[in-house]
């Protein structure tokens, strides 16, 4: 699938640069025109997807008067300031003190990487090799065959959180595992599971069953075949599950509010109990806001290719 | 949406484990399911105050529960061979899924006809139709079901932009990379973070940007969350503006699969770039847009953070979407029991309405083929 989505985008590029030439005589004028207009769209749709995280970064740096006087850009019309990021302890002047407001969310923001990990490499695990089984054989469990194991996966897509969350909350209580960080990433996981094996399965099938052959006939099982021909084949693919995992877990925010506490608590919930607060400075709450966005920022600047992956997986058939 | 079965089948030689392994095999899974049952007796024993053994919670089970799924993986290696093998990859996963989903579920539909409730008295007992009684007499549960079909909708307007803009980002632009990005980013933020960034901060009637533009254009006290109708569309805003572009991601991936020469055909047939749509594009991309439309209403469907973060359901639960309205059932009254009822409700409404979805679209789709 990558292979066809390069094979496109040359397509497309070399359409490009033929194209122009052949037509230039017919309309120069509608056609610049309408280059302007593209731009024109494009360019108002960058400024409507950029400017909330523009407004973030740099309320973050705000005092209160810049933010009432409506002042926007730094430098020109309000000097930075450090009161948002000091409020959290991640200013320069505090991050060498012990601040308790650091530590708290330095514990949300730990506890968001645990989990999100937890969750997505379990996913991974779990759906690859489901994906891999799907992908290859023929199954028979009673009246069940692969359409239908492929169909209950994917229909964990359609329940939403709330039918599962109060169940949950009583279960977990029963089995000690509410607010504690392995009961989120047990959710979690489930969460995703339909999404890996659909992103992977899409993967497997790409790679022809020929090279496992080979593989069998040199004297591996299946499981080693698996483990040490197709999944190094398929590390796009898992590359891409395992980050989509991530950017859905990070950003879960049902259950984690429903079931953790004091010790478990994701950033989100963090977030969102500051919001609830009506004396909240604005300047905080950026701060706050910039920080448990920023890792996924930086994801979806410089692993966009794999997002993109992961979620048009499927589609391209 | 369902995946096809294609590619080809590996083909394994089927061997037969010895008799010797198929009974050892036979006799760790009899051991394991006795340990499972005896650990069941003994929990329930305990928590019913037969007997005291002890336990402060289920984890035993739980545990009985793992060595039990461990011993049902060896039973299938050592009894079926290559073909327990085989089966060994999709049993994890279907175990854990089992166990996730069933359990819960079904007890669900138990909680559901109970009327438990956290904070009331410490016993909870089963009160037949009563949450559903309550259900049909309330007001705020119809209302959110209205308001879930003007979400829906709103998907509909969603993928016409989407639309737009993944024909922009297919067209022969410079830069193409830097807009994808550009594009993408909404959707990599937590809703809880947009509900501060652009529900209580850029929307705020005093400071916020948006309503700074607003008096600008003449709306002299602009309030986005007010007025049932303005919230209801700011809320969904705020939606589109984090799931446009997942739309635009399918929808571009569809556009760059369109073959090229269709296009290139029309082209010196002199067709304007309006017919080109309406005759080639539109047609050829109906079953990327379907699937997109409909993953999108699936998601949709689950809306919650962004109405629970901004306006909490209000004004009046004009915003309110189910799962809010479900959560703040649970939040405000600890009503664990009428909780579950609406979810389950919920569940059944949302299964019966995707199963016409999808036989409509592709009822739809094979009229159009």
């Amino acid at each position: 699938m990558e292979l066809g989505q390069l094979s496109a985008e040359v397509a497309i590029r070399a359409s490009a640069k033929g194209r122009p030439r052949e037509h230039a005589h017919s309309g120069d004028l509608a056609r610049a025109g309408g280059r302007v207009f593209i731009y024109a769209a494009l360019i108002v749709w960058t400024f409507i997807a950029l400017f909330p995280l523009y407004w973030t970064f740099t309320t973050a740096f705000k005092l209160g008067r810049d933010v009432t006087q409506g002042h926007m850009i730094p430098w020109v019309d309000f000097a930075p300031s450090w009161k948002g990021w000091q409020s959290l302890g991640l200013s320069p002047d505090s991050i060498f003190q012990s601040w308790q407001s650091r530590d708290e969310f330095v514990k949300r923001f730990v506890n968001s990487i645990i989990v999100s990990l937890g969750a997505s490499t379990l996913a991974l695990a779990l759906g690859s090799t489901v994906a891999y089984g799907l992908s290859r054989f023929n199954y028979r469990f009673g009246r069940w065959g692969n359409k239908d194991i492929s169909f209950f996966f994917l229909s964990q897509l359609i329940l939403p959180p709330v039918v599962l969350a109060m169940p949950f909350l009583v279960l977990y209580k029963a089995l000690a595992l509410l607010d504690t960080r392995i009961g989120l990433i047990l959710v979690y996981t489930l969460m995703v599971l339909p999404i890996v094996i659909w992103v992977m399965r899409d993967q497997f099938d790409t790679i022809p069953t020929e090279i496992e052959q080979a593989a069998l006939v040199d004297g591996c099982s299946i499981w080693g075949a698996f483990l040490r021909v197709i999944l190094p084949i398929a590390l796009p693919g898992m590359v891409a599950a395992f980050i989509l995992s991530i950017v859905l877990c990070w950003n879960e925010y049902f259950f984690s509010s429903l079931l953790t506490g004091f010790d478990a608590q994701t950033l989100p919930v963090m977030v969102a109990s500051q919001t609830g607060s009506q004396g909240i400075n604005w300047w905080s709450m950026a701060a706050l806001s910039t920080a448990a966005i920023l890792p996924l920022v930086l994801i979806g600047i410089f692993l966009e290719r794999y997002i993109v992956m992961g979620l048009t997986a499927g589609s391209g058939k | 949406m369902g995946l096809s079965v294609d590619g080809g089948k590996l083909e394994v030689l089927q061997t037969h484990p010895s008799d010797a392994s198929a009974e050892l095999g036979r006799w760790v899974f009899r051991l394991a399911s006795a340990v499972l049952i005896l650990v069941g007796v003994l929990q329930i024993l305990d928590a019913t105050g037969v007997a005291d053994f002890g336990l402060t919670d289920w984890r035993p089970f739980l545990y009985a529960f793992l060595l039990w799924s461990v011993a049902l993986g060896a039973h299938q290696v050592l009894t079926r061979g290559e073909a327990g093998q085989q089966a060994l990859f999709v049993l994890p996963g279907l175990l854990f899924t089992l166990a996730m989903v069933i359990f819960p579920t079904l007890f669900g539909l138990y909680i559901a006809f109970t009327n438990w409730n956290l904070n009331g008295a410490s016993s909870h007992h089963f009160n037949g139709l009563d949450n559903l009684i309550t259900l049909w007499n309330d007001a705020y549960f119809w209302n959110a079901l209205g308001n879930m079909v003007f979400y829906v909708l709103s998907v509909l307007v969603q993928y016409a932009i989407a639309f737009g803009l993944a024909l922009l980002l297919n067209a022969e632009i410079r830069a193409r990379k830097f807009f994808r990005v550009a594009f993408l980013l909404p959707f990599m933020l937590s809703p809880v973070a947009v509900s501060w960034m652009i529900g209580k901060s850029i929307m705020e009637n005093r400071f916020g940007p948006a309503a700074t533009l607003a008096r600008y254009l003449g709306w002299e006290d602009p309030a986005f969350f007010t007025s049932p109708w303005i919230a209801r569309t700011s809320i969904a805003l705020m939606d589109g503006w984090v799931w446009i572009p997942f739309m635009i991601i399918m929808l571009l991936a569809g556009l760059q699969a369109l073959p090229n020469d269709v296009k290139e055909a029309a082209k010196v047939d002199g067709a304007s770039a309006w017919q080109m749509f309406k005759a080639i594009t539109f047609p050829l991309m109906l079953p990327a847009s379907m699937t997109a439309i409909v993953i999108r209403i699936i998601f949709e469907l689950k809306l919650a953070d962004i109405v629970i973060n901004v306006t909490a359901g209000g004004p009046g639960g004009a915003t309110d979407t189910v799962s809010s309205y479900i959560y703040r059932v649970y939040r405000d009254r600890s009503d664990i029991g009428y909780g579950t009822t609406i979810a389950e409700v919920y569940l059944i409404l949302i299964i019966i309405f995707i199963t016409l979805l999808l036989k409509a679209t592709s009822r739809y789709m094979r009229k159009m083929v």
